[in-house]
């Protein structure tokens, strides 16, 4: 009989030193022990039981509080979903019709973002991986994104609508909503960049340069191209983040209703989250809407989880290769 | 002048510096533009009477810019929220670093981050649609949107943040801690509670702080389930209006650059500094604190 410690011990930690022994002695010296503190042992055991039962409980919760959000979307938002709901303007002020031009532009808004923060954010990567030195220039600027980070999605909005759009006069538009989204999800790319960078083996770095190639050439022609797939994770996350952001691009991007799709990147365009708070609070239809606003949650929900899943299926892919 | 292989190589590092300064840039320009559109309704009303002053009336007039109210909801929200998420987080981080069977581990790792993906409008509609009337048939309450559904959603929203920190923070405590411990003939419990956790108190504190920095600034939810009156909360159920949702709610009635549109801006000035020291703490707690490590022992 081994004491549940050591398996516990065995099952987290497969391969670790120290735990292994002969199983003989190990057993005798359990006996040992348990004829010595018996009921004590016993009575430790019985709490330390309960309280891992509070803990699975807690870790149990997380997984049905995202269980108990999808199943309530899909159960009520399936049949709002139709070939015409997503491939037709809405109608009727919005109370019927489908939600195509804000898959659009939620489409159009992340995509945009992704393209000025994916090269941004990872030379920034590059920068901080390969060639920083430690220091007060490095630490500023970890320091910069740390609280880039933090800054609430509404102080972002703000900052867009004062500076991108009032400032850079490029008014309630894609281009300033990207804009804003980029510096969004530049550190959730940075991260993600960095880590990728991280795990390229230093063995690859220095046979590139023992051939006499340069710093650049080394980090163009071996670091970025074996980097490359596990920074597509981070671009496909950023992606997921832009697309279901909803604050930031309140005042510089999106609008209740257009009758066009937009034509250039000085539209305002309709986005899918800004679809679902507007259907949802302000109006006079918010009941009848209803099923509009389950099947608009839905497709943004589809969307963000579909990407999500995509990043996580193809990282665990990655690291089973190496 | 040719170029030598040299000078590329300079120019191509300082390319590189460059674009990471281009954060500390986007940060001094946020900085810069919310003072900027905020500073002037100081003109108005002092800071205190700003901070302090109890009525929030920018639309009539004379107009009240006191935001004691959305700031107290603010405060009363996070705090709210934090009681929940906080022994929920840690509690999960815990079971996930610690006593989950590895197959356990690879289903619910991806789980939490999916948590954390869900978009905030998403869990504020849940909010408004679920929530809000099984609150109101459950308390008898006059409304269900109001400050306890708002912190419930919250609580969700930082879970998976203080979840995965803290998680990375006590996956990294030296296996040499734990087996001490048990070779000593603690259990598995005892371990964790008197070894584990105080170990990585630093990564979970971190964790903690980044948790309720995230549900102060968090908007979509507070604008759509905490009921939205501007009153100093007494109970856990009264609607209140927190200051994101706030500025989110009344940026589009606001005349631009009127009194109401500056103070607006400073309603994000506030928001931006008490995150920013959340932020702040949080770096110094992890610098000054480093975890044990094997070498330290």
């Amino acid at each position: 009989m081994r004491s549940p410690d050591f398996q516990v011990q065995e099952e987290i930690g497969s391969g670790r030193p120290g735990l292994e022994g002969n199983p003989e002695v190990r057993k005798e010296a359990d006996i040992r022990i348990r004829l010595d503190l018996g009921r004590r042992i016993r009575g430790r055991r019985m709490f330390q039981a309960g309280m891992f039962g509070v803990f699975r409980f807690a870790a149990l919760i997380n997984g049905a509080a995202l269980l108990v959000v999808l199943i309530f979307l899909l159960y009520n938002g399936r049949q709002a979903i139709s070939w015409t709901f997503l491939s037709q303007a809405p109608m009727d002020s919005m109370t019927r019709g489908g939600i195509l031009p804000c898959i659009v532009g939620t489409v159009l808004l992340s995509f945009g973002a992704m393209v000025i923060a994916f090269p941004w954010g990872v030379a920034s990567a590059v920068y901080l991986h390969e060639y920083a030195k430690p220091g007060p220039v490095l630490r500023a600027i970890r320091l910069g994104i740390n609280n880039l980070a933090g800054v609430p999605s509404v102080v972002f909005g703000l900052f867009g609508l004062a500076f991108f759009v009032t400032w850079c006069r490029f008014g309630v538009s894609v281009l300033s909503g990207a804009l804003t989204l980029s510096a969004l999800i530049l550190p959730v790319i940075i991260g993600t960049a960095e880590e990728a960078l991280r795990a390229v083996p230093a063995t690859y770095r220095e046979a590139s340069l023992a051939l006499g190639a340069t710093k650049w050439q080394t980090i163009y022609r071996v670091v970025l191209p074996a980097a490359f797939p596990a920074m597509l994770t981070g671009c496909i996350l950023g992606i997921s983040r832009a697309a279901g952001e909803t604050a930031a691009i309140m005042f510089t991007a999106a609008v209740f209703f257009t009758r066009h799709l937009p034509g250039s990147v000085f539209d305002p365009v309709m986005a899918l989250p800004y679809h679902i708070y507007v259907l949802a609070t302000a109006g006079t239809h918010i009941e009848a809407t209803r099923p509009l606003q389950y099947g608009t949650a839905l497709v943004l929900i589809a969307l963000v989880f579909g990407m999500n899943l995509i990043a996580i299926v193809y990282r665990a892919r990655l690291q089973s290769r190496q | 002048m040719k170029p030598t292989p040299h000078r590329i190589e300079r120019t191509i590092r300082f390319v590189f510096l460059g674009t990471a300064s281009i954060s500390i840039l986007v940060l001094s320009l946020i900085v810069l533009f919310l003072f900027m559109e905020g500073i002037p309704i100081f003109s108005k009303v002092s800071v205190p009477g700003f901070i302090f002053g109890r009525r929030w009336y920018p639309a009539s007039s004379p107009p009240d810019f006191g935001i004691f109210p959305l700031l107290a909801a603010s405060v009363a929200v996070t705090l709210l929220s934090a009681a929940i998420s906080i022994p929920l987080g840690v509690m999960t981080a815990l079971y996930l670093a610690e006593i989950a069977s590895v197959r356990f581990r690879a289903i619910a790792k991806p789980v939490v981050e999916l948590l954390a993906a869900l978009p905030s409008v998403v869990i504020g509609f849940f909010g408004m649609v679920i929530v809000a009337p099984f609150l109101q048939d459950t308390f008898h309450i006059a409304t269900g949107l109001n400050l306890f559904n708002a912190a419930l959603m919250l609580a969700f929203m930082s879970v998976p943040t203080i979840c995965s920190i803290s998680e990375d923070a006590i996956f990294s405590v030296p296996v040499e801690l734990k087996e001490a411990s048990l070779a000593l003939g603690a259990t598995h419990w005892e371990t964790l509670y008197r070894v584990v956790v105080p170990a990585s108190l630093s990564g979970i504190s971190t964790a903690v702080i980044l948790g309720m920095s995230r549900a102060i600034g968090e908007t979509m939810v507070v604008l759509m389930v905490a009921g939205g009156a501007g009153l100093i909360p007494t109970s856990i159920f009264d609607p209140v209006r927190p200051m994101p949702a706030s500025i989110a709610a009344e940026m589009a009635e606001a005349p631009f650059r009127s009194d109401h549109y500056h103070a607006l801006f400073a309603i994000g000035m506030v928001l931006f500094i008490s995150t920013m020291i959340f932020n702040l703490v949080a770096d110094y707690i992890s610098r000054k604190h480093k975890q044990a490590g094997s070498a330290t022992l």
